[in-house]
């Protein structure tokens, strides 16, 4: 890993808060292991959870040092949505945040690929992961929607459950705005209509429902996150914290 | 004529395998063969994913992400063994599900190994550098075996698997040299699992049940006990480069053997595991129950859109056939040629099965992330 550049604040804001989406969400895809549905998935999920990893890694070795990043910071260091640090629940859940995500990184990362700037190279590599997630998700949401009674039911709760943390992804990263251009309501626009398409296809029904909660719109990238999160941290640290200065 | 046929279909079979030669899917081959087969490459397939538990335990916890890239990929590769496993034992006319019905009611084993636990980070070390280890010096020879679908899953597994195995050295090597903590827990994992390790080659040659016949059939190719003592003279001059103690105070090397002399095996334990009684065999069991039984509404889900949409597709393609006035094969044709099919799409890296219920997956990434990203 190359070691931290001396990148502007907002452009090191920018790294952190999309480094530590992918930390985030591919922890929890990590909790699948031995528990999938299926042997493919197995596979899958694991896939990728290795490549938002990998991504992750980039990203926080841009700003320090990436253990340190991951497992010594408090949760209100944090900068990730709180859409990837919600639990897995059943399958449904997993893949309706999977696509409500990879929806996202994959428009906000064909821009960053497109555009010149601090992030270009990083996203050229990883759009090409992320079209596969969102594929993946995509296919996954046609076959449970469109499957049997039950998995009807259950990709549409998981897509209403998650509905409420999808307005944050659009709120502005500056980082981003000031090097790319990145323009978000046009991110938001394409977004809408990939995952009205996705849903109509999949015979679901496209939440009415608000996109932010009244005090918590922003807030993972302000820090504020859900009561799992902190769960979640604490057994993601627990180790490391317990060996001050170790090497692994 | 009929008994002259099979006589000459034995004796073809058996000139093949003494000439080395590798049996294949559409060859003819004795029930017994394919039986014993059948039951070793599904206890195998079992392995690895039951495999998965005792290490994905620690995914969440693994203590740098570098670790955690390394043992995502490990977890990862032994699902994709287990895929070309099941892929394998369905080029000999037995389906994933069947296999996996067995598994889920007590009916086929797994390797007993996992039904220790991982108790701490460098259990996960120990397990790569033991457990991987003692399944290489198993499954290299089967590299060599006589059937053939089998013999190609393990040239891939094996590879995949010494590079598991020089990671989970590598990692024990740091925590051994690290803080006198990490010292202790790497020493404390190898006290635990060094015992069942040796105990994965099986019982003493003259117990085991099935040696004999595998021998003559080149499925085996050496004795458990060969292997062990192959096994044991590799790893002592190793743990003495990693700077911990094996647990065994009668471990020394004998001149006259050119092998180390190793103390006594507790076979009582390794039946008692064998039996259920181990410390993990009711957890592992219903964990992979759980996880079957809570997917089954996706598995039904993935088949009800596959028949919905392949029924679609059908209709198109047939009205498209009358229309350019080309027949089309309705005959599914011999269970061989299916079998031989299903091999064919397991070596493209797409299993014929998942094929099948309109799954789809991307070939697993080598366990090279780890190490990319290292």
């Amino acid at each position: 890993m190359t070691g931290p550049t001396t990148d502007a604040p907002a452009v090191t804001a920018a790294a952190l808060a999309l480094g530590d989406d992918a930390l985030v969400l591919s922890h929890r895809l990590g909790e699948w292991a031995g528990h999938a549905p299926v042997l493919e998935e197995e596979v899958a999920l694991a896939n990728i959870a290795l490549d938002l990893l990998g991504q992750a890694r980039i990203l926080l070795s841009r700003v320090g040092d990436e253990d340190e990043l991951a497992y010594l910071r408090e949760e209100r260091a944090f900068r990730n949505l709180q859409l990837v640090e919600q639990p897995g629940g059943d399958f449904a859940h997993t893949i309706a945040r999977q696509l409500y995500f990879s929806t996202y990184q994959a428009f906000l990362y064909a821009e960053l690929a497109r555009t010149e700037g601090p992030f270009t190279a990083l996203a050229t590599k990883a759009v090409k992961e992320v079209d596969y997630h969102r594929d993946h998700a995509e296919q996954w949401t046609l076959r449970l929607g469109d499957g049997t009674v039950e998995s009807h039911t259950r990709m549409q709760r998981a897509v209403d459950a998650l509905w409420r943390y999808t307005g944050e992804m659009f709120q502005p990263i500056d980082g981003l705005t000031a090097t790319h251009g990145t323009d978000w309501a046009a991110l938001q626009a394409s977004w809408d209509e990939s995952i009205g398409e996705t849903l109509r296809g999949a015979t679901l029904t496209l939440p009415e429902t608000p996109r932010s909660g009244a005090w918590t719109a922003g807030a993972g990238r302000q820090g504020l996150h859900t009561e799992p999160f902190g769960r979640m941290l604490a057994e993601m640290q627990h180790l490391h914290r317990s060996h001050p200065g170790a090497s692994w | 004529m009929t008994s002259v046929t099979a006589q000459d279909r034995t004796t073809a079979f058996d000139a093949a395998v003494a000439a080395d030669e590798r049996i294949e899917p559409r060859d003819w081959m004795p029930d017994a063969y394919r039986a014993t087969l059948v039951r070793q490459i599904a206890q195998h397939a079992h392995s690895e994913i039951i495999g998965m538990q005792p290490e994905a335990n620690w995914i969440s916890r693994a203590p740098s992400l570098r670790r955690k890239a390394i043992l995502i990929a490990k977890v990862q590769d032994e699902a994709g063994h287990g895929l070309y496993l099941y892929g394998a034992a369905e080029t000999l006319g037995t389906g994933r599900d069947e296999l996996l019905d067995k598994l889920h009611s007590g009916r086929q084993k797994y390797s007993s190994i996992f039904n220790y636990p991982t108790l701490t980070w460098a259990d996960v070390g120990a397990i790569g550098w033991l457990v991987d280890g003692a399944a290489i010096t198993n499954q290299v020879p089967l590299c060599r075996c006589s059937y053939g679908p089998y013999a190609r899953a393990m040239v891939r597994i094996c590879k995949e698997e010494s590079f598991h195995q020089r990671q989970g050295y590598e990692s024990l090597l740091t925590l051994s040299r690290g803080t006198p903590a990490q010292h202790e827990m790497a020493q404390d994992a190898v006290n635990r699992w060094w015992w069942p390790s040796l105990m994965m080659f099986g019982p003493p040659d003259d117990e085991s049940a099935h040696s004999a016949q595998s021998m003559a059939w080149k499925i085996k190719r050496h004795s458990n006990d060969e292997l062990r003592q192959r096994f044991v003279d590799i790893c002592v001059p190793q743990a003495e480069t990693l700077g911990l103690t094996l647990p065994d105070p009668e471990l020394k090397w004998n001149e006259d053997r050119r092998h180390y002399d190793f103390g006594p095996i507790d076979w009582q334990e390794f039946h008692e595991v064998l039996k259920g009684n181990g410390p993990c065999n009711e957890q592992r069991i219903t964990q992979r129950r759980r996880a079957h039984d809570e997917g089954a509404w996706v598995r039904e889900a993935a088949a009800a859109y596959a028949a919905k949409h392949d029924t679609a597709r059908q209709t198109a393609q047939t009205a498209q056939t009358a229309q350019t006035g080309q027949a089309t094969q309705t005959g599914q044709g011999t269970q061989a040629e299916q079998a031989a099919r299903a091999e064919q799409s397991r070596q493209a890296g797409q299993p014929g099965q998942a094929v099948q219920a309109g799954l789809t997956s991307r070939p697993a990434q080598t366990t090279a992330a780890g190490e990319a990203t290292a």
